[in-house]
């Protein structure tokens, strides 16, 4: 007895060695996976943030400007549509050639004015309808610069290249450094970005259309999908009967789950635009498509959080003659909440990101206006990115890197608001 | 032990059955009365002692309850008096919990569970088509044997039972009708100053009394314990079985338990139950101290179970 023992230790022990190292070896596969992970996690935002954070600034250029009526083509007592419609081109023009009274030629002046943005004639119209006794006045006033002038004074652009090869010519860059020596040049927080809805100028394109978009679809999304999803889950898993027809029902839930996601857009296109006639574009119809495709998510996670709770729960609210309704939802769905939250949020998430059934609903147009209800055409962030990024503007580059980081912004705001919503159902 | 051991592999050729060798070979070994008998034989077995009381709260005739093709509870007919504690003892997987469930229609949630026979509180059939198992499990209340308070507060806990068949008028009543239930439960003065904190953060024994609590706001005629201090220390146990001999007063309790020390101190009565079948049924006293069965000698003597 004693002799076998002791050998058994003997061979415990050698055994222990291999065992241990396999331990460890272990373990640093596993650090290596995360560290993989976390590298690559961190390259790709650094490379988001490095190359987005620049659009969060905007050059501005001061230039004294002469409110003449004469070149404002208005009479002096101006109306107010008067005003609107006056030619505030011409005062930046005629300002920007007293500073540089050495331009002359055509193409000169053309390079000239083309560093002053297009909007700055809205900022101008704007300031002197709202104030109209500036009629006739000068007075110094700060113009957002244009894409190309805004991209050199951030230092983007690379002066050692040929001069053909480059948006900015020679010209404008010396009168840029001569700006900036005078100290006529200034950069600001573009709040533009996050007021402004999509434009041609990359100076002028903001996320606030797309936001809002996205806002709209996400509402529709979850107002269809969260209640309808947990209902499903609730009969399905405590009042349907178990049989052919549920399980059927289970494998088509679980098999929509795994269908293509332009194959929602399609569906919607062919079901709720040409069928139903809904409003194209329209964030409803996006946030529908979208809803069928989160619904197996929600139901699937609502079924397994449902699941996952106590039966001893159930009997002891049976126990004291609680009905099958009142058990399911005074105890079994304040316990199972946390669970079919995160589900939903996982959902919604997935929702947020998707562009591919929105482009096949016409969401992909060029929407200048921000959405003011969920019928009004609009876009959404994913499918702004991709327009963005399509776009060959140096200045859209910046801005397609920058509405990733507000998208990601707007992931984690929901998953913050998940994990606090978990919180305060655990709590409980 | 030893002798357990060695009468069990005589007993796994007689019976095959994973619970079925024991008692078959126990009593073989050293009563002929059973003898070897073998299934049929044992199934034919009629109660031994006194099954009936005058006017009971609950009786049970001639019933079976199958799992789908498995019969677990096999022709047991049992009467449960006024104000009595009957005590239900057996070895693991005999039927006494199944059984005891029986009697608020808990098996109605499993679905492949079927009952047959009649079982009738104050002489009408649960089983009837017409009985409502909401009102029914008012009147029978029930405590499990893991203490199951709801994740809500100790208030909550105690209120919902109240509050869904709308037992209180107002704010006040339901503060009285807790209070009330908390005290009867024992429990009262421990948490008084903590009902809005959450049942589950109390000690085993305090949610077992919580959960006592719970069962009796709803004022039921019966209450139904299925081991109820299983998952309690001695201390603990002992307060409960205190609070069981107060309820008697009051309440008509069936009580299932492992623990024969403990039927032996809470009952009246005493069902002993075997393989599904109900095998001897008396006065606890003469149960534990002159069994009149075979097996139910060999296990209050400790042979098994």
């Amino acid at each position: 007895m004693n002799e076998s023992n002791h050998s058994n230790t003997a061979r415990i022990e050698a055994s222990l060695k291999k065992r241990y190292a396999r331990e460890t070896r272990f373990r640093w596969y596993g650090r290596a996976a995360v560290m993989a992970g976390f590298v690559f996690l961190f390259v790709l935002l650094a490379d988001i943030v490095i190359k987005g954070t620049p659009a969060f600034t905007q050059y501005f250029i001061e230039v004294d400007v002469h409110y003449d009526p004469d070149m404002l083509g208005v009479e002096m007592p101006a109306s107010e549509e008067e005003l609107y419609a006056a030619y505030y081109g011409g005062v930046i023009r005629d300002a920007l050639l007293q500073m540089f009274p050495d331009v002359s030629s055509r193409s000169q002046r053309q390079e000239l004015f083309g560093m002053i943005s297009l909007g700055a004639e809205y900022e101008l119209r704007d300031r002197v309808v709202n104030n109209p006794s500036l009629l006739g006045t000068r007075e110094s006033v700060w113009l957002r610069a244009a894409s190309e002038a805004n991209s050199y004074l951030k230092g983007q652009v690379d002066t050692s290249l040929d001069e053909a090869d480059r948006q900015v010519s020679d010209r404008q860059i010396e009168w840029l450094d001569r700006l900036r020596r005078e100290g006529r040049t200034d950069a600001r927080f573009n709040t533009l970005f996050f007021t402004a809805g999509d434009s041609r100028e990359p100076e002028l394109a903001g996320i606030k259309a797309a936001l809002y978009g996205s806002f709209f679809t996400l509402a529709v999304t979850f107002v269809l999908a969260f209640p309808i999803g947990v209902f499903a889950a609730v009969y399905l898993e405590e009042f349907a009967a178990r049989n052919r027809l549920t399980d059927l029902i289970e494998i088509n839930i679980n098999n929509l789950a795994a269908v293509p996601s332009i194959v929602f857009g399609l569906l919607g296109l062919a079901v709720f635009i040409n069928f139903f006639e809904l409003p194209r574009s329209a964030p409803l119809v996006g946030g529908i498509v979208l809803a069928l495709m989160t619904l197996p998510t929600v139901i699937i996670t609502s079924r397994a959080a449902i699941q996952s709770v106590s039966p001893s729960i159930r009997e002891a609210a049976l126990g004291i003659g609680a009905s099958k309704l009142q058990t399911v939802f005074h105890h079994v769905l304040p316990v199972a909440m946390p669970g079919i939250l995160t589900g939903a949020i996982i959902g919604m998430a997935q929702a947020l990101g998707e562009s591919a059934p929105l482009l096949m609903i016409g969401m992909v147009a060029f929407i200048m206006d921000v959405p003011g209800g969920v019928t009004d055409p609009s876009t959404v962030l994913p499918v702004q990115i991709f327009l963005w990024a399509d776009s060959p503007e140096r200045g859209f580059t910046e801005k397609t890197s920058a509405a990733i980081m507000v998208l990601m912004g707007f992931l984690i705001m929901m998953n913050g608001v998940a994990i606090y919503l978990r919180r305060r159902f655990e709590n409980k | 032990m030893e002798g357990m051991e060695k009468t069990n592999p005589a007993g796994i050729a007689a019976g095959g059955g994973e619970s079925g060798p024991a008692p078959q070979a126990a009593a073989g070994q050293s009563n002929g009365a059973t003898g070897m008998a073998d299934e049929t034989a044992f199934a034919r077995q009629e109660t031994v002692g006194e099954p009936y009381v005058d006017a009971p709260k609950i009786s049970a005739r001639n019933v079976d309850v199958y799992y789908d093709d498995t019969q677990a509870i096999i022709d047991v007919s049992l009467d449960i008096g006024r104000n009595e504690v009957v005590a239900m003892i057996g070895p693991s997987g005999c039927g006494k919990s199944t059984f005891l469930r029986t009697m608020n229609r808990m098996n109605d949630i499993i679905p492949i569970c079927r009952v047959t026979g009649k079982i009738s509180l104050d002489g009408k059939d649960i089983y009837d088509g017409d009985q409502d198992t909401v009102l029914l499990r008012a009147r029978v209340g029930m405590v499990f044997q893991k203490p199951n308070p709801f994740p809500k507060s100790i208030y909550e806990n105690v209120a919902y039972g109240p509050r869904i068949h709308g037992l209180a008028r107002n704010k006040a009543e339901m503060d009285e009708i807790v209070e009330h239930s908390l005290r009867r439960a024992g429990l009262f003065t421990e948490v008084k100053d903590q009902l809005d904190k959450p049942g589950t953060g109390l000690s085993g024994g305090q949610q077992q009394r919580l959960c006592i609590a719970r069962a009796i706001a709803v004022n039921p005629e019966v209450i139904l314990m299925d081991e109820p201090c299983s998952a309690l220390d001695p201390i603990a146990t002992a307060r409960i079985e205190e609070l069981i001999d107060e309820l008697k007063e009051n309440y008509t309790i069936a009580i299932v338990t492992h623990s024969m020390q403990q039927a032996a101190r809470v009952s009246q009565r005493t069902a002993y139950f075997h393989l599904g079948k109900l095998i001897e049924v008396g006065e606890t006293k003469e149960v534990f101290t002159t069994p009149r069965h075979q097996l139910t000698e060999n296990y209050i003597t400790g042979r098994f179970g």
